[in-house]
């Protein structure tokens, strides 16, 4: 990606915050040529990252450091990568299969979102060292949009 | 997040303004518990109109009342989910354990249909 604009900022792990990021985000995506509804999918599955690292990251520590980093491309692309330094994930496929939660009173949909609404989702994660996951997608250009 | 209760008979109406997040959903959870047990509510009916977000935590509460109250042998519904909260509704297979109707006047009459 050839980067047009970037944000990076960190905050703790308070569920408190994962409206901050949501927002955050969302209005850092309004700078890409994209629908209302394109943004209030960036805000759903960046709200889905952050509380995945702060449930599962750090089982609900409230004081711990979570940073989102957020570029858009000249190619009307973002790219939101979540950062957290928790105690990772041991089976990262396992992780990402729908309606599998470590956690029952929620609903493990977490990925299949992220999946849905994303072009790509990565996640880079080593067990006691922290997880990144990356969100990737492109929206089309005004002149793909009008062909 | 702001939640507003009603009971009529044994239906409990709950209804949402805000964002359903991760925030919010523990407080949600334990009020609608509450609720039902001192109401011995056998109908929930979850108001939507004026949340602007669920993500899965919300949903994870909501999937939860609906074991609670089908436990009990009652029905749940939900009213006036925004667009894009409907869209999260029906991506996560609620829709089918949950009729999403238009609003509370829809659901009423479905009961008097369904004979409760």
């Amino acid at each position: 990606m050839n980067v047009k604009n970037y944000v990076q900022f960190e905050f703790f792990s308070c569920p408190e915050n994962v409206s901050f990021a949501r927002s955050c985000a969302g209005a850092f995506a309004a700078q890409l040529n994209c629908t209302l509804s394109d943004i209030e999918e960036i805000k759903l599955v960046v709200s889905e990252a952050v509380s995945n690292s702060i449930i599962h990251g750090y089982g609900n520590k409230p004081n711990e450091k979570i940073i989102v980093t957020a570029s858009i491309g000249y190619d009307n692309s973002l790219e939101v990568a979540v950062e957290d330094f928790g105690k990772g994930i041991e089976d990262i496929e396992q992780a990402m299969e729908p309606a599998f939660s470590s956690d029952a009173t929620r609903m493990g949909m977490g990925f299949t979102f992220m999946k849905s609404f994303m072009d790509k989702v990565s996640v880079i994660s080593e067990v006691e060292k922290g997880t990144t996951v990356r969100l990737e997608r492109r929206f089309a250009l005004a002149a793909e949009a009008d062909a | 997040m702001n939640i507003d209760c009603k009971h009529i008979y044994d239906t409990l109406i709950i209804r949402l303004v805000g964002e359903l997040d991760l925030l919010v959903s523990e407080k949600l959870r334990d009020f609608i518990d509450i609720k039902i047990t001192e109401n011995k509510s056998r109908v929930l009916i979850l108001n939507l109109e004026k949340v602007s977000f669920v993500d899965s935590s919300g949903l994870g509460v909501i999937i939860g009342r609906y074991k609670k109250i089908s436990a009990k042998k009652g029905k749940m519904y939900i009213a006036g989910a925004q667009p894009m909260v409907e869209q999260i509704l029906v991506l996560s297979g609620i829709n089918k354990l949950i009729p999403l109707c238009r609003n509370e006047q829809e659901i009423m009459e479905n009961y008097r249909e369904d004979g409760i």
